[in-house]
């Protein structure tokens, strides 16, 4: 929030004038038929994406030689708002005379840069940039026509954003290497939920597969996990006395301690020595009300050794001194 | 340009009238009607005669309050907050009804109390887009406190049955508030004839300015007001009282009055030209019966057409109208009303609306009906389905 963000409701004024441009006068919309393609000498691709139910269909028309896989004409039919018009408008003339293999690199970002006026001026707002996604998967969807291909086998790995094509390995790495710790960081760090705010949680714009805020909270527990070598259970016996000891003291303090304490006793660690088969003996010491009754001192023992084991190590053993 | 304004659910032109009414508060008679002295006390009269004015407008009892407020959405506000503090909180009432079809700030300030535990109940309209009143019968169990459901509905016009949701309140003894925003200036709103506890409405959607409005209480009814503060309104509502804002509503509210005629006639019939024309292109829909609707508003669905692009030819070309589900909007949920028709999917992006006003011409709806025809051809020419 702040002083630009409370009046709101902007949308078509952010609108570049290449867009409006187009949407009120696009240049290659129109259908490509069998005839055409035979007139040009190339091969007639036409792919669908989109649902009319979810706002935006667009059809794209190609007429490929097959000799070069060079694009000769491109045109589309869009079912949308006008920036979906104007991107798909703009992303049919970047293909013409490309190769195949090149148009399927062009992105959605790509087609909004073209879409500028300045260099540094978006050319439609945060909540439009969705629109031109479309544009970007019509193509996928073309070239996997054309080269009789599953377009599964065409997709980018794991696209976290689609409007600022940002992956799940950028945010992961965007997360680690800086720290961060809120959604909006990670928007400011990539770009991710810039834009239409469907990828950040469940609920947006339309579903995703991940959303931002089950990505932080992964990856945020993975540090914590990490930070905290306490926890770290496979490596417990590779640790230094210390580092064991600290770990022990740690759990002891967390879970163990606490349900002692209610019952008036206390437990005090004396020592760490190795164990049989890899395991650690730890030789714990009763205080207060645990001393002396056998019967609960057994059943003492069990609970501590076996919160140990879950919370340190398995290879641990308690030892009653 | 010419332009023309086809948006007037969203808000209206204020009426010249209602600004000459206001004038002479800002820079004349600008005392803080609450002071003793001179300034404060020739404030006063135009007040009282601005309550009459809308007293007279919703046929309110002299014991019956009319809280002066900032707008509609505070009035709302106020209404659901206040049941929370009142009963909901504390009481074995844990239950709010109201309906999908609400305003945002009814929708949001009704989530907000199911975070504290309240319980809510939206309503789906049926097939008609409608909300009977069967429907709120059924849904009222003993836990209720309040049912809120609005008058007329802004997106398709629709005028609910709120006299007989009324009376089903009444017998079940449970509150009943009502928005009637988009009701006042189009159809008759009278609390003697309808029995509600609580109406809200805001001056803009009646020519008047925007950022006043007003919220009714029926008498006996208890209500804690969301601006705590001065004894202005009877305490009901602190804050200095907006006194050009408030003297506007007041007169506003006279002239709707006056003009609840000619809206049933001549603003009804240019309507229906506009829609008997929409009607002639193929694959139209018109959401709601026209006898159920104000008699100001179109909601339309153009197969083939998306909402938003018709809008912007319609913009290009001076005229000015709204889209049900604006394809920016966070969420691409279809409007519950075109799901709640039956409306197939293909539809759900396609609604438009076009809402008119006393001051709308016929020379306006004739250009509007040629732009419109031009605007979806150029449309379907360019869509995937057409
Ligand atoms: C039905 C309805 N309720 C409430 C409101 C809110 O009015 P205001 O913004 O003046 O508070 C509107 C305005 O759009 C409305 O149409
Ligand atoms: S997918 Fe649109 S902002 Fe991420």
């Amino acid at each position: 929030m702040g002083k630009s963000d409370l009046i709101g409701g902007e949308l078509w004024e952010q609108y570049s004038n290449k867009v409006a441009d187009r949407m009120n006068n696009p240049r290659h919309f129109g259908v490509l038929t069998e005839d055409d393609a035979k007139q040009l000498g190339g091969r007639l691709v036409i792919a669908d994406e989109g649902a009319e139910s979810c706002g935006d269909t667009v059809r794209l028309f190609w007429i490929v030689d097959p000799e070069t896989d060079i694009i000769k004409k491109a045109t589309f039919k869009s079912f949308g708002c006008g920036t979906a018009i104007a991107a798909t408008d703009m992303m049919a003339e970047m293909c013409i005379g490309k190769t195949v293999d090149e148009a399927a690199k062009i992105t959605n970002l790509d087609v909004e840069h073209a879409l500028r006026d300045e260099e540094d001026q978006a050319a439609v707002p945060p909540q439009k940039m969705h629109c031109s996604v479309m544009a970007y998967e019509v193509i996928k969807r073309a070239t996997s026509i054309y080269r009789g291909v599953d377009i599964a086998t065409l997709a980018e790995a794991d696209i976290v954003c689609e409007c600022a094509r940002v992956t799940l390995q950028t945010v992961e790495d965007a997360i680690r290497i800086n720290d961060l710790k809120t959604v909006e960081e990670i928007t400011d760090y990539t770009k991710a939920g810039a834009f239409c705010k469907s990828c950040i949680q469940p609920g947006g714009h339309e579903k995703r597969e991940h959303y931002l805020v089950d990505i932080l909270a992964r990856v945020r527990a993975e540090i914590e996990r990490e930070r905290n070598p306490d926890q770290v259970q496979s490596d417990f016996t590779k640790l230094s006395v210390v580092k064991q000891i600290k770990a022990i003291e740690a759990a002891l303090d967390e879970h163990i301690r606490p349900a002692l304490a209610r019952d008036g006793g206390g437990i005090e660690l004396e020592d760490i020595t190795p164990g049989e088969d890899g395991t650690v003996l730890v030789h714990l010491a009763y205080q207060g009300s645990c001393k002396g009754c056998a019967g609960s001192l057994a059943g003492t023992l069990t609970f501590v050794e076996r919160t140990l084991r879950q919370e340190v190590s398995d290879k641990i053993r308690g030892v009653v001194v | 340009m010419e332009r023309i304004y086809l948006d007037n659910n969203a808000t209206t032109i204020v009426d010249p009238a209602v600004r000459d009414a206001m004038e002479p508060f800002f820079c004349h008679m600008y005392g803080n009607p609450n002071s003793l002295h001179s300034f404060g006390i020739e404030v006063r009269p135009y007040l009282h005669q601005a309550m009459e004015q809308l007293y007279t407008g919703i046929n309110a009892a002299d014991d019956d309050d009319i809280v002066i407020n900032s707008c509609a959405t505070e009035g709302n506000n106020t209404v659901i907050l206040g049941f929370y503090f009142n009963l909901l909180k504390d009481t074995r009432k844990k239950h709010i009804i109201t309906t999908q079809l609400e305003h945002p700030c009814i929708r949001e300030s009704c989530r907000y109390l199911e975070t504290h535990g309240v319980k809510v109940t939206y309503l789906a309209p049926d097939r008609d887009g409608m909300i009977t009143a069967e429907a709120v019968r059924g849904a009222i169990t003993d836990q209720t406190a309040l049912v809120s459901v609005m008058w007329a509905n802004n997106e398709t016009g629709l005028i609910l049955p709120i006299k007989e949701i009324a009376e089903v309140c009444r017998e079940r003894g449970v509150y009943l508030h009502t928005d009637a925003v988009q009701a006042i200036g189009k159809i008759k709103v009278d609390v003697q004839e309808v029995p509600v506890d609580f109406l809200t409405f805001s001056a803009h959607k009646f020519h008047g300015p925007k950022g006043v409005g007003g919220l009714y209480i029926r008498n006996g009814v208890s209500l804690p007001p969301l601006l705590h503060g001065g004894e202005q309104m009877g305490g009901r509502r602190a804050g200095t009282v907006d006194v050009p804002g408030m003297v506007a509503m007041g007169k506003a509210m006279e002239l709707a009055n006056q003009h609840l005629a000619f809206e049933q006639t001549e603003v009804r019939r240019l309507r229906d030209k506009l829609e008997d024309a929409l009607l002639k292109i193929d694959d139209v829909l018109v959401v709601g019966r026209r006898e159920l609707r104000t008699p100001n508003t179109v909601y339309v669905s153009i197969r083939g057409v998306e909402g938003e692009a018709l809008i912007w030819d319609l913009n290009q070309n001076g005229i000015a109208a709204s889209t049900g589900s604006a394809c920016a909007s966070e969420s691409l949920e279809a409007s519950p009303i075109l799901t709640a028709i039956g409306a197939d999917k293909e539809l759900a992006h396609t609604g438009v609306r076009l809402s008119l006003s006393r001051f709308t011409t016929e020379q306006e709806i004739d250009f509007t009906i040629y732009t419109i025809s031009k605007a979806v051809m150029r449309l379907r020419q360019l869509s995937t389905s057409y």
